[in-house]
């Protein structure tokens, strides 16, 4: 480790921000929190891709497969509210505690 | 050190400082408000570490996808399911010790995953412009996958659409 960037200094903040994303998923009572959360676990994973691109594979796939992510992220953010609207219809509230209709 | 060298390495860590303490408050901010402009600076920090990694195209994606769209829908979301006139915008926590520790314990195990690791590490790839590099893969190696994902796009604007409209009261 020195103290230019290098690719452990990119793997240290992807790791963080799994961390972080994975606790607020964990944690959040909010259902739109909660996709916050999945937002930056996603956004860790696509800075691994590019920073694995960089400094060790030296190809494009990497970027590519970060674009396919991207995509995914808005598809997910787009029916996950459209469940979150449904839900809130429903029950009145988005609290993911308050949900629990089919739990025996 | 040269004074471009001091400069790229300030940069750095200015959007690596960004990008973790506003992630930090995307967490832990009781105010959601709060937590979702904080997702914002956290986007630009992850869109600035991109650029970084001479991955210009996706630095510009990233700003357009997320900051201008997948984030505006999550704001949409907060306004209209929350009630302002009660001010209740706040969030609170469940289970939040054990999931501190969980999180601790697998902090940890990552740090140990990454420095134990040989990663084979090279010098930097100096790509000049990934743009053309990025579009002819798409064309021809990764096709298939790009063909799907439009379909994946169909499906999921359908899909939003139909669960997210207000059934009509049986007559």
């Amino acid at each position: 480790m020195t103290l230019s960037p290098g690719l452990y200094h990119y793997l240290i903040i992807a790791a963080l921000l799994f961390c972080f994303g994975l606790c607020a998923v964990l944690t959040r009572r909010n259902g739109i929190a909660v996709l916050m959360g999945i937002e930056l676990i996603l956004n860790a994973a696509n800075l691994n891709f590019v920073a694995f691109s960089n400094y060790v594979t030296h190809a494009l796939g990497g970027h590519v497969f970060v674009i396919f992510v991207i995509l995914l992220a808005a598809i997910e953010a787009a029916v996950a509210l459209a469940i979150v609207f449904a839900i809130y219809r429903h029950f009145h509230s988005i609290e993911v505690p308050q949900v629990r209709e089919m739990q025996g | 050190m040269e004074i471009t060298q001091i400069l790229y390495v300030a940069g750095f860590y200015l959007f690596a400082l960004l990008t973790i303490v506003s992630a930090f408050f995307v967490t832990f901010a009781r105010n959601i408000m709060r937590a979702v402009f904080s997702l914002m600076f956290t986007l630009f920090g992850i869109a600035g570490l991109f650029l970084f990694l001479h991955a210009d195209f996706l630095a510009a994606t990233q700003v357009l996808i997320y900051v201008g769209g997948v984030l505006v829908l999550l704001l949409f979301g907060i306004m209209l399911t929350q009630r302002m006139v009660e001010a209740d915008i706040r969030s609170g926590r469940i289970q939040f010790v054990p999931a501190l520790i969980a999180m601790v314990i697998l902090m940890g195990f990552l740090l140990f995953l990454i420095f134990e690791t040989p990663w084979n590490v090279k010098q930097p790839a100096n790509f000049q412009d990934t743009t053309s590099g990025i579009g002819t893969l798409l064309m021809t190696e990764w096709l298939l996958p790009f063909e799907v994902a439009s379909i994946l796009l169909l499906a999921a604007l359908v899909g939003a659409v139909s669960i997210a409209r207000a059934r009509r009261p049986v007559s």
